[in-house]
C-alpha cells in the first residue's frame, strides 16, 4: 500500500487533485477533440463547430434543467416527453391561431409558444407536486408523467406530424441568425445567464444545493423544503418545455416522437459535469460543457460515419463510464479525507 | 492477574485459575480518528463466565472499544487476542463467527423483513440451495422461548416497538451460541418483566462460560449483574476493580476525574423576562408525556436524564420537530404550538441538533455556505431576493474568527473539518439570526476538551448578554457545573426541578435512576 503511494508520488497525487477538484470532462474533451480531428479533416473547421453548438443548444438547455432535479437529490426522466407535449401543443394551438387570424402572425405565433410552454411546465408542476408535497420517488413520479404526457401527445396528434404553423415562426426560431450565430444558441446563452444568476445570486438557488446535500439539516435551518423541492421540478419542466418549442421551430412540424433520447442524454450531461447523483453538488457550466461534450461526440461520429445506432450505444457507454468517475472520485475524496 | 474472584461461583474454580489467558483482551488498543482519539491505548481483558461493565462518560470511549471488539472498526494500534490468540477482526460478520456478539444501541435490523427473517440474515437456513422456511421459523422460536421473549417470529420488524425490536436484536446475538456478548444499553426501551428476563438469562450464559461485557448507565444494573468494572475517561482506562469495591462515589470520581474548575467557566445568573414556556406537552410519538417548563432570559436551564427519557424530544417539540397530542407552547409572550421551524427562527429560537452529520450540517458545501444557510432570505445576506455575497463573505469570516475554526478557511467543505469544528460552525450558525433562545441539545458529543472548552465559553457569552439557553446534556459534569437551573427528566415526564445549589451529583443522580423514584 505505502510503496504503491510512494511510486505514484507527487505526479500521482497532483493527479488525483485533478480529478477530484475539476472532475473528468476536461480530459474527456481533450480526448474526443484529439480523436475526431484525427478521425475526420472537416471536424475542427469554425462552421463544424458552429454545428455542434447548435445541435448541443437543445441538450444543453434540457440538462441545465436537469441539473435543478438533480441537485436537489432527485432526477426528471420525463423531459422527453415533456418536449413532445410541448410541440404537439404549440404546433396545434399556433396553426389554429393562424387559421382562425391570418393576418396576426405574430400573435399566432405568440400563443403558439405560450400554450406549448405552459402545457410542457405543467408537466413540471405535475412532478413537483408529487415529488414535494405527497413525497412520490422522482422515479416513479416522473416515470409516470413521461407515459402521460406521451399518451396525450400521441392522441391529439394521432401519431401524424401536426402542420399548418407560419412560415415566420420557423424562420425566426428555427433558422434565424445574427452575426452568424443561430438563435437558439442565443436562447440557451440567456437562459444560461438566468439560471446561473438564480443558482449562484439567490437563495432559491442555494436552497437547492442545500435541500440536496442534507434535507433534515435545511429544515432545521428553517428552509421551506418542500417549495423549494417543488419549483426545482417546474423550472427543470420550464426548460425543457423551452427546447421543446424551438425544437419545433427547427422542425417546422409539431411532432409527439421528439426527444425520446433526452432523459438518458440529459443526465449523462449533468453527469459528466460532475453533478453528483446524490445531490448537493453541481456547477452550472460544467453542465453546459457536458451536453456540448456530448454533441460533439454525436457531430465527429457522424463525421466519421458511425452508424446512428452505434451511436446510441456509444453515449450508453460513456453514461456507465462516467458515472463509475463519479463513483471513483467520490472514494477518492473519502480518501483524501483521512 | 489470575481469575480468582469469580472461583466462588463457578464449580470448576481451578480449571478456571489454570487457564491463565482470558477470554478476549484488548492490550494497547487505540483507535483515532480524523481529528480525534477515541481510544487511547486502552487495556481491557474479559474472563469467561463474567460480566465487565465498562463504564465512563458520554464520548469517554466505551462505544468505540466495544465496536472494535467487535469488528465495527479497525484498531489503528494496539492488538485484540481472543482465547490468547492474536486475531484481526475484518467485520462484524467475522467476529460473529468467531463467537463475538454484540447489540448495540443503533439497531441493524432491517424494517421490511420479518423478526425470523432478521434473526438468520447473512445465515439463512437452506436445503438444496432452497430457503427452509420452516426450520427457519422452529429455530426462531425456539431462541425467541429460551429468551422468553413475546414475539411473534413472522411480524414484520417495522411494525414492532422500540423495546420489541431491542428484543430481536439481542436475540440475534444468540442466534449462534456466542462466546462473547456485548451489550450496550440493552435495557433503555425494556420494561422491568423484561428487563428481569434479560439479566436471568445473562446469569444462566455466565453459568456456561460466556463472557459479557456490559454497558448501561444505571448503576443499579451494572451493580445488580456486574463483577467487574472498568471506567474509561477521555479514551483512556482509568480503572479496573472489583464491583464489590466500586461505590457510587468512587465511580463518579474515576469517571470525571478531571480538573472540573478549568473546564467549566463562572456563569453569572441574572433572569430576566420569561421566554420559553411549555405546558403539559405531549408529542404525537408519545415519548414526550407531560412536560411543563419555562426558560427565562439570561439563565441557563438544564434537562438531564437518561438516554431515551425524552429530554431531546422536548427540544425538537420547541423547535416545531416533533408533532404535538396535547400541551401548549408559548415563546416571548406568544403562542407558538405547532410553529415550523423556520417560524420559530424568525422568532427567535435556535436549535443544535445533537448528529452534525445527520442533521446539523450540509457536509458537501463549505462552511460559508452552511452558516449563511440559516439566514439567507434576509438582510444583510440578501436584499430584495438577491444575495449580498461580499456581505455573506464578511459574516462568515468574523463568525469563524470568534469562534476560532481550525483552519480559518470559509471555503473548505464542511466534511473535511475535524468534529469540534464541525460543531463550532453550527454554533456560528446560531449568531446569523437575532436569537434569543437557543436549544442546545448535546452540544459536546464527540468533540475533544479544548473545543469543549471554546463551546461552554461561548454558551456563557450568550447567557450574559441576556439569550436564554436549554441545555440538554447527559453529560452530569456539564449539567451540574453550567446550569442554574434543572428540570430531571425520567420516561417521558419530569421528574423534579432543581435550583442552583440544589444541583449536586447525587440530587441528579437521585432522579436519573429508579432506586429512589421507587
Amino acid at each position: 500500500m505505502s510503496a504503491q503511494a510512494d511510486s505514484t508520488g507527487a505526479a500521482g497525487r497532483w493527479w488525483r487533485h485533478v480529478v477530484v477538484g475539476v472532475g473528468v470532462l476536461p480530459l474527456l474533451l481533450a480526448i474526443a477533440l484529439v480523436t475526431f480531428s484525427l478521425l475526420s479533416p472537416h471536424f475542427l473547421t469554425g462552421q463544424n463547430l458552429l454545428n455542434v453548438a447548435r445541435q448541443s443548444t437543445f441538450l444543453a438547455m434540457v440538462a441545465m434543467g436537469q441539473m435543478l432535479a438533480l441537485l436537489t437529490g432527485g432526477f426528471d426522466l420525463s423531459v422527453g416527453k415533456t418536449l413532445a407535449i410541448t410541440s404537439v401543443v404549440g404546433a396545434l394551438a399556433m396553426a389554429s391561431a393562424s387559421a382562425a387570424w391570418p393576418n396576426a402572425t405574430g400573435l399566432a405565433i405568440a400563443v403558439g409558444m405560450l400554450a406549448g410552454v405552459g402545457a410542457g411546465t405543467l408537466v413540471g408542476i405535475v412532478n413537483g407536486i408529487g415529488v414535494a408535497l405527497f413525497d412520490v420517488s422522482p422515479f416513479m413520479m416522473t416515470l409516470g408523467t413521461a407515459s402521460i404526457s406521451f399518451g396525450i401527445a400521441l392522441t391529439l396528434t394521432s401519431g401524424v406530424p401536426v402542420y399548418g404553423m407560419p412560415d415566420t415562426f420557423g424562420n425566426i426560431f428555427g433558422f434565424g441568425q445574427f452575426l452568424d450565430v443561430p438563435t437558439p444558441v442565443y436562447a440557451t446563452a440567456l437562459l444560461y445567464v438566468i439560471l446561473y444568476f438564480v443558482l449562484s445570486w439567490t437563495p432559491m438557488g442555494r436552497y437547492f444545493y442545500a435541500i440536496g446535500g442534507n434535507v433534515k439539516a435545511s429544515i432545521l435551518s428553517g428552509i421551506n423544503t418542500r417549495l423549494h423541492l417543488f419549483m426545482a421540478y417546474v423550472l427543470c419542466g420550464l426548460m425543457a418545455a423551452i427546447a421543446g418549442i424551438l425544437l419545433t421551430a427547427r422542425l417546422e412540424t409539431g411532432e409527439a416522437n421528439i426527444g425520446a433520447s433526452m432523459p438518458l442524454d440529459s443526465i449523462a450531461a449533468c453527469v459528466i459535469g460532475g453533478v453528483s447523483l446524490r445531490g448537493g453538488v453541481g456547477r452550472l457550466g460544467s453542465v453546459v460543457l457536458g451536453a456540448v461534450f456530448i454533441g460533439l461526440i454525436q457531430n465527429g461520429m457522424d463525421l466519421a460515419r458511425i452508424e446512428s445506432y452505434l451511436q446510441e450505444v456509444v453515449i450508453g457507454v460513456l453514461l456507465i463510464l462516467a458515472v463509475i468517475a463519479d463513483q471513483l472520485r467520490h472514494r477518492l475524496l473519502l480518501r483524501l479525507k483521512d | 492477574m489470575p481469575s480468582q474472584a469469580a472461583g466462588s461461583e463457578i464449580a470448576s474454580a481451578a480449571e478456571d485459575a489454570a487457564e491463565a489467558a482470558p477470554l478476549l483482551q484488548a492490550v494497547a488498543l487505540s483507535k483515532h480518528f480524523p481529528g480525534v482519539v477515541a481510544l487511547d491505548a486502552v487495556d481491557f481483558d474479559l474472563r469467561a463466565g463474567e460480566v465487565h461493565v465498562l463504564f465512563g462518560e458520554n464520548g469517554a470511549g466505551k462505544s468505540t472499544l466495544i465496536q472494535t471488539l467487535a469488528g465495527v472498526h479497525w484498531p489503528t494500534g494496539g492488538a485484540i487476542r481472543f482465547r490468547g490468540e492474536p486475531v484481526e477482526l475484518e467485520s462484524v460478520h467475522h467476529a460473529r463467527l468467531l463467537g463475538i456478539s454484540a447489540v448495540f444501541q443503533e439497531f441493524s435490523l432491517v424494517p421490511q423483513l420479518t423478526v425470523e427473517e432478521n434473526l438468520f440474515l447473512g445465515a439463512e437456513i437452506t436445503r438444496r440451495g432452497v430457503l427452509d422456511k420452516r426450520e427457519l421459523h422452529r429455530r426462531s422460536q425456539a431462541i425467541l422461548d429460551r429468551l422468553g421473549f413475546p414475539l411473534n417470529p413472522r411480524q414484520r420488524v417495522q411494525y414492532l416497538s422500540r423495546a420489541e425490536q431491542q428484543m430481536t436484536e439481542i436475540a440475534k446475538a444468540f442466534r449462534a451460541d456466542p462466546a462473547v456478548l456485548i451489550l450496550d444499553e440493552p435495557t433503555a426501551s425494556l420494561t422491568e418483566r423484561e428487563t428481569d428476563r434479560l439479566f436471568s438469562l445473562i446469569e444462566q450464559i455466565k453459568r456456561q462460560g460466556v463472557g459479557i461485557v456490559y454497558i448501561s448507565h444505571r448503576m443499579n444494573e451494572n451493580r445488580r449483574i456486574g463483577d467487574r468494572i472498568t471506567v474509561l475517561r477521555d479514551g483512556r482506562r482509568v480503572a479496573t476493580l472489583p464491583m464489590s469495591e466500586a461505590d457510587d462515589e468512587r465511580l463518579l470520581q474515576l469517571m470525571t476525574g478531571r480538573v472540573i474548575t478549568q473546564i467549566f467557566p463562572k456563569i453569572r445568573h441574572a433572569p430576566g423576562a420569561e421566554l420559553l414556556a411549555l405546558e403539559g406537552v405531549k408529542t404525537a410519538n408519545k415519548i414526550v408525556n407531560g412536560v411543563s417548563l419555562t426558560v427565562r432570559r439570561g439563565e441557563i436551564v438544564g434537562l438531564a436524564g437518561l438516554v431515551g427519557c425524552g429530554k431531546s424530544e422536548v427540544g425538537r417539540a420547541c423547535f416545531g420537530l416533533e408533532a404535538l397530542a396535547s400541551g401548549r407552547i408559548r415563546f416571548d409572550g406568544a403562542e407558538v404550538t405547532g410553529a415550523k421551524p423556520g417560524q420559530m427562527l424568525d422568532r427567535g429560537l435556535f436549535y443544535l441538533p445533537p448528529d452534525r452529520r445527520e442533521e446539523g450540517l450540509v457536509m458537501v458545501r463549505n462552511v460559508r455556505e452552511n452558516i449563511a444557510l440559516i439566514g439567507l432570505a434576509r438582510p444583510p445576506l440578501a436584499r430584495l431576493g438577491i444575495l449580498d455575497r461580499a456581505a455573506e463573505r464578511r459574516m462568515a469570516r468574523s463568525l469563524t474568527e470568534r469562534l476560532n475554526l481550525q483552519p480559518r478557511n470559509t471555503e473548505r467543505d464542511v466534511q473535511y473539518f475535524s468534529g469540534g469544528n464541525q460543531q463550532k460552525v453550527m454554533l456560528a450558525k446560531g449568531l446569523v439570526r437575532g436569537i434569543k433562545l437557543f436549544i442546545f441539545d448535546e452540544p459536546t458529543v464527540g468533540v475533544d476538551v479544548g473545543t469543549r472548552v471554546a463551546i461552554y465559553e461561548f454558551i456563557r457569552d450568550l447567557c450574559e448578554d441576556g439569550a436564554g439557553v436549554l441545555l440538554i446534556s447527559s453529560d452530569l459534569p456539564e449539567i451540574l457545573h453550567l446550569t442554574h437551573r434543572t428540570y430531571v427528566m425520567y420516561r417521558g415526564a419530569v421528574h423534579k426541578e432543581l435550583r442552583g445549589a440544589e444541583i449536586t451529583q447525587d440530587a441528579v443522580l437521585a432522579h436519573f435512576f429508579e432506586r429512589v423514584a421507587a
